[in-house]
């Protein structure tokens, strides 16, 4: 039986290689090096969360009716008996409440969305905090980059595709968003909806970029992500034995793919607890598209808040300033650009290119494949934790109405503090994230040279009471000591010996600030001669 | 440790030695035959568990409710089912993890990275590669007896730039219907339309209006429309309140659009286009519940607080001779979020007058 069963897979094997040659790639790829740490299960989530939403949406695909023609509801769910209703949200109802498991599937589909765009940002975050963007990785970065803005796509299309009351208010917010664009904003409003809003055209479109588009597009990318990636091989935490020119861990086959291919199902086990138990996004109780009746508490799905947010926060008049221009008979809301696009564009135009400006301010070019740990690179932590704050702060202002009521604030103070707030908290982020992790990197000075306290209290012979430490081993030494320590740039004199001013000496001096602002706060890590000095203290 | 104390002694360098990868610290499973037998147990009850949560999965399909019988019952089945799918797929995952983390072999071991940049040498040869492919085509610089087609070149580009738009041209220009954005700036309110009741369509006479009493309004027959129905209701939608007339201040050149304290505003947001739905009876205010932008009707529904810059545009209205409130005119101004041209008709600028003939 085993040597029969082992004939019939080298037989197989050979048959396949003679007109493949995939031996080469099973030799490469079998026992490739992945290193451990749960920080980078975080994009496997997003990896899972995507082929959840894949084998679910499959399911939808085969109930949903991409139509807003109007029809009277005749089916099993009793309170929208005879309500005119688009087929879509008709065949939504249908799906949910005549389809077993239909139900069960939507909210699958709409928690694993949910949890799609979370882990992208978290795994985002990760990578940021850790230094993960650095040369190689750039190009990456930027492939991750469009991926977050493609999940955003996907998860926006698929919100308004069961055409009810809230998500058509979406789109309607939408639809003004576009507006205001200066010249071609009303044509582009009249091209997306086939004419005005709402139309009877614009699901099927959604619905083609949802299951056809955008995905095509997402499959792409995570192809050539993942391709980068063992282009790359992994980064690495630091500690012992691990440098920029190895990778430290386990391999891909058998146990990463144990691990991680285990972990998928984790990942499906708990979106299909979540779908099984907390119900989502229940249309049923919004009822079909109305352009009229609206409900207090409307929330866009998560990941839309901080534009939501945005929109809410910008006054349109502030202090007797309009934000609305009328230009020579023209139009011009800045109250809905700034918001609307402005924002959006500046806050994902400087995550997209942040690898390439921090190199360029840093003036670091070499090849990184150990992490960083965030306190040792205090600013980029800081800008980090600027930027969190800074979206935090739009995503519970896009919450103001649940807040206020939670913690019984005034509605309009509220916006009016936040108002304050996303200006001066993300600074105030910066310098105090910036502390800490100086803070730190003196603690891990002061365990390298002093050790852990012991708790245990010894008398010396002269009466003096001291508490014994212990000195790092060496494993924990080397993590606390191994980082680089960069100064600022040195700018070079802005005349030369004969007094000649130098050319670019300005850009020099402009550069010189930005390497300041990053390097010039520092706690330089423990030299050996440091280390025996405070040994010999005791 | 004894190590680098010994070559600090010796040399003192800037910093410290790497130690190295750490010594493997062997698990349970792998120094006691007993829990390694144990675990091996483990996963495979967890597998178990999987077969059995595909089959509660099935069973709940088939088993547990006759389909389509009322929401109650396909909402345990889906409950169910769900619980199948979790188990079938936990029990996989963790079996999985579990065999990895106790069973597998964990040595960490090293593989050695190498510069991803190409080699000089291949780096040359792909040099030469698309020179040699540049001249072969006659692109570029040329080789003595080819010429040099740069004709080709600049053709292709022009080509090869304007092709999409044989294609994109049409489907752009399709998907925008008829492109008649002037009927951004016109709603079905016209001069005689009756007030009605949202969502019900009937018409509302001015002497149920009570002092403090607030009416979702549509314009009569708005209902009985079947093609555009939601797009006229989207530009349509009123909100109505009477107010105590003293408490009303009226708009200069607008005296004549509210009857007897009776006043009727666009429900369409001028910030993003949310129906503008709550009422607040003490305040006067009108508060949008998308981005709270607040109008007070009690002032010409002027912005008060929020994100809107304009007011909202008012419905001029009057009673006819059987007591129903009726519309003067359409708005003055279109209705809903700014846009480039609103204050722009196709002949010129749009004026109060002009639209409130």
């Amino acid at each position: 039986m085993g040597t029969k069963l082992n004939n019939a897979a080298a037989g197989t094997a050979n048959y396949v290689d003679e007109r493949t040659s995939i031996g080469g790639f099973v030799k490469f790829f079998a026992r490739k090096i992945f290193p451990d740490h749960w920080s980078f299960m975080l994009g496997e989530v997003a990896l899972y969360s995507f082929i959840v939403l894949l084998i679910s949406g499959v399911f939808l695909t085969a109930f949903f009716v991409p139509s807003m023609d109007i029809i009277h509801y005749d089916g099993t769910f009793p309170t929208m008996q005879g309500v005119e209703m688009s087929r879509a949200f008709a065949s939504t109802l249908d799906t949910s409440f005549e389809v077993p498991g239909g139900l069960l599937m939507r909210q699958i589909h709409h928690w694993a969305a949910l949890l799609f765009t979370a882990s992208i940002l978290f795994h985002m975050a990760r990578v940021f905090f850790t230094g993960a963007f650095r040369k190689p990785r750039e190009i990456n970065w930027l492939i991750g980059f469009t991926l977050m803005i493609m999940s955003l796509a996907a998860g926006f299309t698929g919100y308004s595709l069961p055409d009810d009351v809230l998500s058509g208010n979406g789109l309607r917010i939408i639809d003004g968003i576009v507006k205001a664009i200066p010249i071609i904003g009303t044509y582009i409003s009249y091209w997306l909806f086939g004419g005005e809003f709402p139309g009877e055209v614009l699901i099927p479109r959604l619905f083609t970029a949802h299951v056809l588009l955008v995905p095509a597009l997402i499959l792409g990318l995570i192809a050539l992500h993942l391709f980068l990636v063992f282009l790359h091989k992994h980064t690495q935490y630091p500690g012992g034995g691990r440098t920029h020119k190895n990778v430290v861990g386990l391999p891909l086959f058998p146990v990463y793919t144990a691990k991680a291919g285990g972990f998928f199902f984790v990942v499906f086990g708990v979106i299909a607890f979540m779908g099984a138990f907390f119900t989502i996004n229940p249309v049923w109780n919004y009822g079909p598209y109305d352009p009229s009746p609206v409900s207090a508490g409307t929330q866009p799905d998560w990941y839309i808040l901080f534009v939501d947010g945005a929109l809410r926060m910008m006054p349109g008049e502030l202090w007797g300033f309009p934000f609305e221009w009328v230009i020579g008979g023209y139009t011009l809301s800045m109250n809905l650009l700034i918001p609307g696009l402005i924002m959006p564009a500046l806050l994902f135009g400087f995550m997209a290119f942040y690898p390439w400006f921090e190199a360029w301010a840093t003036g670091d070019r070499g090849e990184k494949h150990v992490l960083d740990r965030p306190r040792n690179a205090p600013v980029r932590t800081g800008i980090g934790v600027a930027v969190i704050t800074f979206y935090v702060i739009l995503v519970l202002e896009g919450s103001n109405d649940i807040v206020a009521n939670l913690f019984h604030l005034s509605l309009n103070d509220l916006t009016i503090f936040f108002r304050f707030a996303i200006f001066i908290l993300p600074v105030v982020a910066f310098m105090v994230t910036k502390r800490f992790c100086l803070g730190l990197q003196r603690k891990d000075r002061e365990l390298v040279l002093h050790g852990n306290e012991t708790g245990r209290i010894v008398r010396h012979e002269n009466g003096e009471y001291i508490e014994v430490h212990e000195p790092l081993d060496e494993q924990a030494r080397w993590i606390a000591v191994n980082y680089d320590d960069i100064a600022p740039s040195v700018v070079a004199p802005s005349h030369n010996d004969r007094g000649v001013e130098r050319k670019g000496h300005k850009f020099d001096r402009f550069k010189h600030r930005l390497s300041r602002f990053y390097f010039e706060d520092r706690v330089s890590p423990v030299t050996p001669a440091e280390l025996e000095e405070a040994q010999h203290h005791h | 440790m004894s190590q680098s104390d010994q070559s600090q002694e010796t040399t003192e360098p800037d910093s410290f030695q790497d130690p190295g990868v750490p010594y493997h610290r062997p698990r349970l499973s792998d120094k006691d035959p007993k829990a390694a037998k144990r675990a091996e147990r483990q996963v495979a009850a967890m597998f178990g568990i999987s077969i059995l949560g595909t089959v509660i999965a099935i069973w709940a399909y088939f088993g547990l409710h006759d389909m389509g019988e009322d929401v109650e019952s396909i909402q345990q089945t889906n409950t169910v089912i769900g619980i199948g799918v979790m188990l079938a797929m936990f029990g996989i995952g963790w079996g999985a993890i579990h065999w990895a983390k106790t069973l597998m072999r964990d040595h960490e071991m090293v593989e050695e990275r190498h510069e991803l940049r190409s080699s000089d040498e291949s780096r040359a040869g792909a040099i030469q590669n698309l020179k040699d492919g540049v001249e072969d085509s006659g692109i570029g610089a040329s080789k003595e007896g080819v010429p040099r087609r740069g004709l080709l070149k600049g053709s292709l580009i022009t080509a090869m730039l304007v092709a999409p738009l044989a294609l994109l041209v049409p489907q752009i220009g399709n998907m925008g219907g008829d492109w008649n954005v002037g009927l951004l700036r016109h709603t079905m309110w016209k001069k005689g339309t009756r007030l009605a009741r949202d969502p019900d369509g009937t018409p509302i006479k001015a002497s149920d209006v009570t002092i403090g009493s607030a009416f979702h309004v549509i314009p009569e027959g708005l209902n009985e429309m079947g093609h555009g129905k939601l797009e006229a209701k989207a530009k349509a939608i009123v909100l109505m309140v009477r107010l105590d007339p003293r408490d009303l201040t009226i708009q200069p050149g607008r005296e004549d659009w509210s009857f007897d304290g009776i006043v009727a505003y666009s429900k369409v947001c001028t910030h993003v286009g949310c129906p503008v739905a709550l009422y607040e009876q003490q305040t006067h205010h009108l508060l949008c519940p998308c981005h709270q932008s607040t109008f007070d009707v009690s002032d010409g529904a002027k912005v008060v607080f929020g994100p809107a810059k304009r007011p909202l545009p008012q419905l001029p209205i009057a009673v006819d001779d059987e007591g129903y409130i009726i519309a003067k005119s359409d708005f003055d101004e279109p209705v809903g979020p700014s846009y480039w041209d609103r204050l722009k008709t196709p002949d010129g600028d749009l004026t109060p007058e002009e639209g409130s003939h």
